[in-house]
């Protein structure tokens, strides 16, 4: 019985890869990609004070390693714009006059406006900051100056979270379950209905009616697509009575974008099933999907944590701009000209993944 | 002549490095049946595959219907039933449902009033909400035929309809089929009963692909070219001795019966007479049926390889 079950393992090649690959898979991705405990995030700084504090404190923040500082901004416009963008993790404002006031003993304001979504990915780089100021004074008020080094910092840090000041985790993790969910069912639903028509021999019946195999395939996965706002609605409904995540922005902006993001892996499910030659099959395709998207998009580490090449195959998945997208509008209030920001690589994807699902699926029986 | 209805020429189509039909040539006239026998794997689904355009062939041309099987597939769909050799519709649906779907996916007007009509047509009227999948054999075969004579197809192509159906079942399968060419319908049906085979009009019998004869029953019996010699009451002994003799080609046990067949009538008489006399055994010369003819060739296949298919096809177009 046993000696059976291995031999049919092993005829079932793509199985028996699978079932090697996929603790491969595993073992690389939490041993390798994932780390909760990101480091040189982006840093925009918005500068109103070029004084020589303010570029030792930008100096400092550097050295830190948690902060990688970038892009000089002009207004507080722009701040906003690149933290609802996600381009930048952490905005540090020094306000003019602000090495004046130091001086004067005024204890001036220095503001660190932080994309705190997600409370995983700025949680440690808060505390590295928190620490940061009292090193700052001892280094500079050292030799004659060091008479006055004070007890307490004089001036004020001040830490903005935005978009979830309270840092709750589920804020973070409600909308971006919605997009796990329908990663999950959607792949794995189409993949197994199509490949089961195909195992029962029905697909043949199908393409020798008039019926064209677009629509063929079409039909099959329509259905889906309201399965899959049902799904959302469930979430949404969820998020906002049961775990009180607010829903900044626009309902509509959000239903329009889940039609591409649920398009792009009803797609995915139509490719896997034209490779799956049964459903057990389709199932471990699905898996070999999920897995990296779980694990690289985002939703459960932060993604700035991980090493480049993980988040480069990140961005190639359509679940990350997804959440990008979905926590952009539920969380930051994102409107749509800072959605479509996001759209350009989902839209790449979800055109290859369908262009590769038609042509094989119209070669079925080929 | 009369009207063609499938006529194709040199038909091919090749899975990886496996030719699996080499070369086709066929001809099936309007009203006829049309057999297509072979053994398993010789091709015969492949064949029906790229008649109704759902393979493209990889060579070859032809017409089904008068339109081209390369460009005219789509419309070639509408007037075709193609009947599957797996059943192949939904276990989980109803009879009913079932024939519903189908007449939608034909794009068939008055949709309930056809599915009515087909349910009475085919006695299933009273199973009608039974589940498809609780059906056995015979009733799944009704279905599935009631199920691509929907859209009043003018051709149907039936892949191996009755394996798996009881004698009962068959027949009146067969007797619908009749009914149906009368009414002008033309059906190319694969099969592996010679008794189905007796009641077509017109055979091919095709062999890895490639077609080795083609006639009507008659006509292969004649091209094979075999007789059949009965010997009755032979013990297991005897029946060893008889088809070790001179010119015996082939020989099959029925009941108390074996069957001795050879391509060499006068030899295989002189000597299966000499020695059944010697015996004291019954004996007889009877004509020989198909079933003897096609293991004939099969076996004949199996041994020559390509010069004698060669051969027998230039017989083949012979027999025409
Ligand atoms: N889609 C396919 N891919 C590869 N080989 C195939 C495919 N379909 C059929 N074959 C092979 O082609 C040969 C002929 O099959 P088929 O036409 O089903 O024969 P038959 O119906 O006469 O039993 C078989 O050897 C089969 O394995
Ligand atoms: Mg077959």
């Amino acid at each position: 019985m046993v000696y059976k079950e291995f031999i049919q393992m092993r005829r079932d090649r793509l199985t028996f890869a699978m079932m090697v690959g996929i603790p491969l898979l595993q073992l690389t991705l939490f041993g390798y990609a994932i780390n909760t405990d990101p480091r040189q995030l982006p840093t925009a700084a918005l500068i109103s004070d070029d004084s020589p504090f303010a570029r030792r404190f930008l100096a400092a923040l550097q050295t830190s390693d948690y902060f990688q500082l970038g892009d000089r901004l002009d207004n507080a416009a722009q701040a906003d714009r690149v933290l609802a963008l996600g381009q930048a993790q952490f905005v540090v404002q020094i306000p003019s006059g602000f090495e004046r006031e130091l001086l004067r003993g005024e204890r001036p304001q220095l503001l660190i406006l932080a994309d705190a979504t997600d409370p995983s990915a700025t949680g440690s780089a808060l505390a590295a900051l928190a620490e940061l100021p009292n090193r700052l004074l001892a280094e500079q008020m050292r030799g004659p100056l060091a008479a006055y080094a004070p007890q307490a910092p004089p001036f004020d840090l001040v830490i903005q979270r935005r978009y979830n000041p309270e840092g709750l985790t589920e804020h973070n993790i409600v909308p971006g379950l919605m997009g796990v969910i329908l990663t999950m069912t959607m792949i794995m639903m189409t993949a197994v209905a199509v490949t089961r028509e195909r195992e029962r021999g029905t697909m043949e019946n199908l393409l020798a009616t008039p019926v064209r195999p677009l629509e063929v395939m079409l039909g099959k996965i329509l259905p889906y697509v309201g399965v899959a706002y049902v799904q959302v609605t469930l979430v949404v409904l969820a998020a906002m009575w049961l775990f009180a995540v607010p829903v900044r922005g626009s309902l509509a902006l959000l239903y329009a974008a889940v039609g591409i993001f649920v398009l792009a892996n009803l797609a995915v499910g139509v490719f896997f099933s034209t490779l799956a030659r049964n459903q057990l099959q389709a199932m471990q395709m699905t898996f070999f999907f999920f897995l990296p998207s779980l694990l690289l998009s985002g939703f459960m580490f932060p993604f700035r944590g991980m090493p480049n090449w993980a988040q480069a195959i990140g961005e190639l998945l359509p679940l990350t701009h997804f959440l990008r997208i979905v926590r952009g509008i539920m969380l930051k209030g994102n409107q749509a000209a800072e959605i479509f920001a996001h759209l350009p690589p989902l839209l790449v994807f979800t055109a290859l993944a369908l262009a590769l699902g038609v042509l094989r699926f119209r070669r079925t029986l080929d | 002549m009369s009207e063609a209805v499938i006529e194709v020429r040199g038909l091919t189509k090749r899975f990886g490095d496996k030719t699996v039909v080499d070369g086709l040539d066929m001809r099936v006239e309007k009203g006829q049946i049309y057999g297509f026998l072979g053994p398993n794997g010789s091709g015969k689904t492949t064949s029906i595959r790229m008649l109704c355009g759902l393979l493209t062939p990889d060579a070859g041309q032809g017409r089904c219907l008068g339109m081209d099987i390369l460009t005219q597939a789509q419309r070639i769909k509408r007037r075709v039933g193609y009947m599957t050799q797996r059943f192949s519709w939904y276990e989980d649906l109803s009879i009913a449902e079932n024939l519903r779907f189908a007449a939608r996916l034909y794009g068939v007007p008055n949709v309930a009033q056809r599915v009515d009509q087909a349910l009475d047509d085919l006695g299933l009227s009273a199973r009608r909400q039974q589940l498809a999948g609780s059906l056995s054999g015979g009733w799944k075969q009704r279905l599935a035929l009631a199920a691509s004579l929907l859209h009043s197809p003018d051709l149907l192509l039936l892949d191996e309809p009755t394996a798996g159906v009881d004698p009962q079942a068959r027949r009146e399968f067969w007797e619908h089929i009749h009914d149906l060419t009368e009414a002008g319908i033309t059906v190319l049906v694969s099969t592996h009963y010679m008794d189905e085979a007796e009641r077509c009009h017109r055979l091919a019998y095709i062999s890895a692909g490639r077609l080795l004869v083609e006639g009507t029953p008659q006509q292969v019996l004649d091209h094979v070219g075999l007789q059949t010699i009965v010997v009755e009451g032979a013990s297991a002994a005897q029946r060893q001795s008889l088809a070790a003799l001179e010119g015996v080609e082939q020989a099959v046990v029925f009941g108390t019966a074996v069957h001795l067949s050879g391509s060499n009538a006068e030899r295989m008489g002189h000597s299966v007479g000499r020695y059944a006399d010697q015996q004291r055994l019954r004996w007889q010369r009877v004509q020989a049926s198909l079933e003897d003819a096609f293991i004939h060739l099969m076996q004949s296949q199996r041994g020559a390889g390509p010069n004698r298919s060669a051969s027998t096809q230039a017989g083949a177009a012979r027999g025409r």
